[in-house]
């Protein structure tokens, strides 16, 4: 089945098989090899990409579900390749050390672009929550949440500060409290 | 992991999405988001050998107040039900319980259509369906009917939706104003829960205590009939089937239906 696919702003087609996951049409198809391919169970995030905007892990969308849209990879970027200027999340996952193996950064970088562009006022605990959906097994997040803090153009030490406060909130979900129709 | 081959087709319109779905009939599956069904297609556990992508029809994705009803079209997305002004002033418990599936990423995929049509006893939104006293709106070459979500699931993964019949739209009677609250236990932030209850003016859904998402029933009663939150919370698992794996026992979550229901109905009662 043919699909058109653009990925970061170059139109690609391909004759595929419907069955075939949009992680693998990215890596295989386009040779696009920042898209990780973690857990492959819709957990890890590792495979997080935007589609049309919206943050999405590749792994459980199909090519055919993308055709006629839009994908952007940790490659799209700024700074991905050379003579551009650095996009600000990967430029405060460098500053703030929110790396370790790497593995994980495509997806958190990809979950933070979207994150950073769906809410203009983001605190640590509105980070934390948007990072849900991405696993990393190195660093303990805490200086990913840094970054996507810096990135975000927020003050990642005032944000620490009011660690203990958000502990409290962790322990008691504000889903459960009857808040959001208050 | 790759799913067994198949075919796919992405229709244009609901008329021709539904007359494809009454040629392909058992052959065929509908696929909106995807993210219950290509997991299970990927695994293996599901090799339906047609796919009816439905997941683009603007026709089925909307959220409106209709009279006394908020509608919503069963493509909608989790995250534009936990984005919208709509659901938040009039039946804020969906909003919330949809904010609890999966995680970011899930809810800019998954639909409110697909996780009624999965029927996953683990769910959340099927049991807050119940609690909310909702409707299932079906088509096909028949017409239209509708069903109330208390007599839509027959078992794990089965409901009365007819093999040619597409969901196409969630009906809520419209309860800004009462008591809600939705109470979920998981082991891990985004994990399916082990139990978890949700209430809407005192009506109780729960999540993985049976084969289907069900109502508590005698704790309802209870309530009605004047007793305390704390004796009507014991009865929570009375009726119940509740699974028992890794998670915990059934007497882990029958003990813990009662813990979450007790604290549900008080912050349920509490916000009145």
């Amino acid at each position: 089945m043919k699909v058109e696919i653009t990925v970061n702003g170059e139109p690609t087609s391909a004759d595929v098989e419907p069955r075939q996951l949009l992680a693998h049409y990215l890596r295989e198809t386009v040779g696009l090899k920042a898209t990780n391919i973690g857990c492959d169970t819709t957990s890890c995030g590792a495979c997080t990409v935007l589609l049309d905007g919206d943050a999405v892990k590749s792994c459980t969308v199909l090519s055919v579900q993308a055709d006629q849209q839009s994908v952007t990879t940790m490659e799209g970027l700024d700074g991905a390749s050379e003579g551009r200027p650095e996009h600000p999340v990967t430029a405060a996952f460098r500053s703030e050390h929110g790396l370790q193996c790497g593995f994980c950064t495509p997806g958190m970088v990809m979950s933070a672009v979207s994150l950073i562009s769906h809410d203009d006022d983001l605190d640590e605990r509105k980070v934390r929550e948007g990072l849900e959906g991405n696993l990393c097994r190195c660093t303990g997040y805490h200086n990913i949440v840094r970054a996507v803090l810096v990135a975000a153009g927020k003050d990642p030490d005032a944000a620490q500060k009011s660690e203990a406060e958000s502990d409290a909130l962790r322990t008691a979900p504000a889903f459960s409290r009857g808040e959001a129709g208050a | 992991m790759i799913p067994l081959a198949f075919d796919y087709a992405r229709p244009d319109t609901l008329d021709d999405a539904i007359a494809l779905l009454a040629e392909k009939g058992e052959d065929a599956s509908v696929l909106a988001g995807g993210h219950s069904l290509i997991p299970v297609m990927k695994v293996r556990l599901g090799a339906p050998e047609f796919l009816i992508d439905i997941g683009r029809l603007p026709e089925l994705s909307y959220i409106r107040v209709e009279g006394d009803e908020l509608a919503v079209g069963a493509a909608t997305k989790h995250r534009d039900v936990v984005d919208s002004a709509e659901v938040a002033t009039e039946v804020p418990l969906l909003g919330a319980v949809a904010r609890t599936v999966g995680d970011p990423q899930i809810r800019a995929r998954g639909t409110l259509g697909g996780t009624v049509a999965h029927a996953d006893p683990a769910a959340d939104l099927p049991a807050a369906l119940l609690a909310l006293d909702a409707t299932v709106v079906l088509q096909g070459p028949r017409g239209r009917r509708t069903v109330p979500i208390g007599e839509f699931y027959t078992g794990v993964f089965t409901t009365v939706r007819e093999p040619d019949e597409l969901i196409v739209e969630i009906r809520i009677p419209r309860c800004g104003d009462k008591g809600w609250a939705y109470e979920k236990f998981t082991r891990r932030s985004n994990d399916w829960a082990i139990v978890a209850v949700a209430v809407s003016d005192d009506r109780i859904g729960l999540v993985n205590m049976g084969s289907t998402a069900l109502r508590a029933s005698a704790t309802e009663r209870a309530l009605a009939e004047g007793k305390s939150i704390a004796e009507a919370a014991a009865l929570a698992a009375e009726g119940a089937e509740p699974p028992a794996d890794t998670h915990g026992s059934v007497a882990y979550r029958t003990h813990l239906v009662q813990v979450l229901t007790r604290r549900a109905l008080e912050t349920a009662h509490g916000a009145r």
